[in-house]
């Protein structure tokens, strides 16, 4: 069992950056909203908030034997300090809102971290699975899974018309929101991916940035899920994103392939000043960092760069980030002395790679 | 008219500022005005879905719609007393009975965010066995007239079938 500060040290499973499509697709996430039945929704008061939080403590110690449940251990975020929590944030387990302080928070958690539960973030409960690579179809049956199992234990806030009912009705019927985080350099090189992803509004699709509502895709990478929640199956709803997907995959290569063949020596000189300045850089920013090691992993994934495993910068995407480093560190860090201590980190795991490989 | 920044191009963005009643004026080119942004973005609020959301409610009902809603458009949830003028104004819903209450205002809403109304997807296990039966019949239905028209006669049969069980099963209920 591990201990209240694990937050700190743990992988989570998604950073593996093993499985189908993962030189392009860095993790599949599944999320359901779900509320208790009869019950205020979290906003309204914080009785409610605790009721959600004994509602699902409960369920827990209930079911020692269930497969599913008995995996999950019940952490407290007023328990943590502001760091865990943005931890957490940092490995996509739980949202920036649900960080904030107040209230009665809380999060579940199994062991590889695939599997989490938000309790009283804008719904009382917010299931998720998070899987390396495109996997969007088993993120599913996992969640399924413990939605089912949960539900043994809850009654759920659900009509026969409209579904389950969510605190915000763009939410509403399924509670289904499913997502894939996908590297798209080659695309905004060749300045396609504006028309690409534009394209998928008009399907239903929404495209954000690397930490969700509101944030800019840097390090070229996007998040795309679906919008509509309401009047598609589950089942549909899956099939249509990972559809989509595929396509983009299928585009990013084509753009890969044309850079290849047009410009080459361009590219080859592009990808190898990225690596060079992450390999000896002494102060970099998170933003800088994730520009570079976009193209270097690009390089990478296209063979021009030998000797580095592409796998190592979906785990620097969650080590060089802010309260990462303070955890690593053992300390607070101002900005400035982040940067110092992002170059040296960057600088050692790249230099650790190359003396194996 | 010149760029007051620069004093060297002519402007063509103009910006009317009011703070405390006082009504100051900036008129900028355009170069000068992209590093002038960031000053605006100050104090805007970051843009939240919610917001969005209660945008789209401020729909005036049409007169159809107000012949439907009649008299009875309801002003509050009896169950967690959450208005509609709450609820305009935070786009989040109070509680699970809010969408009964305010299900008249809502469809029009629904339709528009996710162009149905109608949930086809999962149905909870424990507690909607009921509901779940009454999908897997319409289901099932639709796959009959298939097999008809298609001349599956023996298929058709099977699935006759198994309407027929579910229906027996739904009303013993």
């Amino acid at each position: 069992m591990r201990g209240r500060d694990m937050e700190g040290k743990g992988f989570s499973k998604w950073m593996e950056g093993s499985g189908p499509h993962s030189d392009i697709v860095i993790s599949s996430r599944i999320r359901l909203a779900r509320n208790l039945a009869d019950l205020p929704f979290p906003h309204m008061s914080e009785e409610a908030q605790q009721q959600a939080v004994d509602a699902v403590n409960k369920a827990l110690l209930e079911s020692p034997r269930e497969p599913l449940l008995s995996q999950l251990r019940l952490v407290r975020l007023g328990e943590l300090g502001t760091v865990d929590r943005q931890i957490l944030v940092e490995k996509h387990l739980i949202s920036p809102q649900h960080a904030q302080s107040g209230g009665h928070k809380a999060v579940l958690l199994n062991q590889d971290e695939t599997l989490s539960i938000m309790v009283n973030e804008e719904d009382h409960l917010r299931i998720q699975c998070l899987l390396p690579a495109l996997q969007l179809h088993e993120a599913w049956r996992l969640t399924n899974e413990l939605d089912n199992a949960l539900e043994q234990h809850l009654s759920y806030a659900f009509s026969e018309t409209m579904g389950y009912l969510t605190t915000c009705p763009t939410n509403v019927g399924t509670g289904l929101r499913a997502s894939v985080m996908v590297h798209l350099p080659a695309l905004v090189m060749t300045k396609q991916a504006g028309r690409v992803l534009s394209a998928l509004s008009q399907v239903g699709l929404a495209v954000r940035g690397l930490y969700g509502e509101g944030t800019e895709a840097i390090g070229n990478i996007f998040q795309i899920s679906n919008q509509i929640t309401l009047g598609q199956t589950e089942e549909e709803i899956i099939h249509n994103l990972s559809a989509v997907a595929k396509q983009i995959i299928d585009q990013e290569r084509g753009a890969r392939e044309i850079l290849l063949r047009d410009s080459r020596l361009q590219l080859e000189d592009r990808v190898y000043r990225a690596y060079g300045i992450l390999s000896n850089a002494r102060i970099i920013s998170s933003q800088e960092a994730l520009a570079l090691m976009s193209e270097t992993r690009l390089g990478i994934d296209l063979k021009l760069i030998k000797g580095l495993d592409a796998r190592i910068f979906n785990e620097l995407l969650l080590t060089i980030q802010p309260a990462y480093l303070q955890k690593a560190a053992g300390a607070q860090l101002e900005a400035g002395n982040r940067d110092v201590k992002r170059a040296a980190l960057i600088r050692h795991s790249l230099g650790e790679q190359r003396s194996q490989g | 008219m010149m760029c007051q920044e620069c004093k060297q191009r002519a402007a063509s963005v103009h910006i009317t500022k009011v703070v405390n009643n006082k009504k100051e004026q900036l008129h900028l080119c355009e170069e000068c005005a992209v590093r002038y942004q960031p000053q605006w973005a100050f104090g805007l609020e970051p843009f939240s879905i919610h917001k969005f959301l209660a945008g789209l409610l401020d729909y005036e009902p049409g007169v159809e719609d107000r012949k439907e809603l009649g008299a009875r458009r309801p002003g509050q949830c009896e169950a967690c007393g959450m208005t509609y003028h709450q609820f305009q104004q935070v786009g989040k819903m109070g509680c699970d009975e809010c969408y009964r209450f305010f299900a008249p205002m809502l469809q029009p809403l629904l339709r528009k965010v996710h162009g149905g109304v109608d949930h086809l997807g999962k149905v909870p296990q424990r507690t909607g066995g009921k509901i779940r039966h009454k999908q897997e019949l319409a289901r099932l239905r639709v796959e009959l007239q298939q097999h008809i028209a298609r001349e599956e006669y023996e298929q058709a049969a099977k699935v006759r079938d198994r309407i027929r069980e579910l229906e027996r099963e739904l009303h013993e209920d």
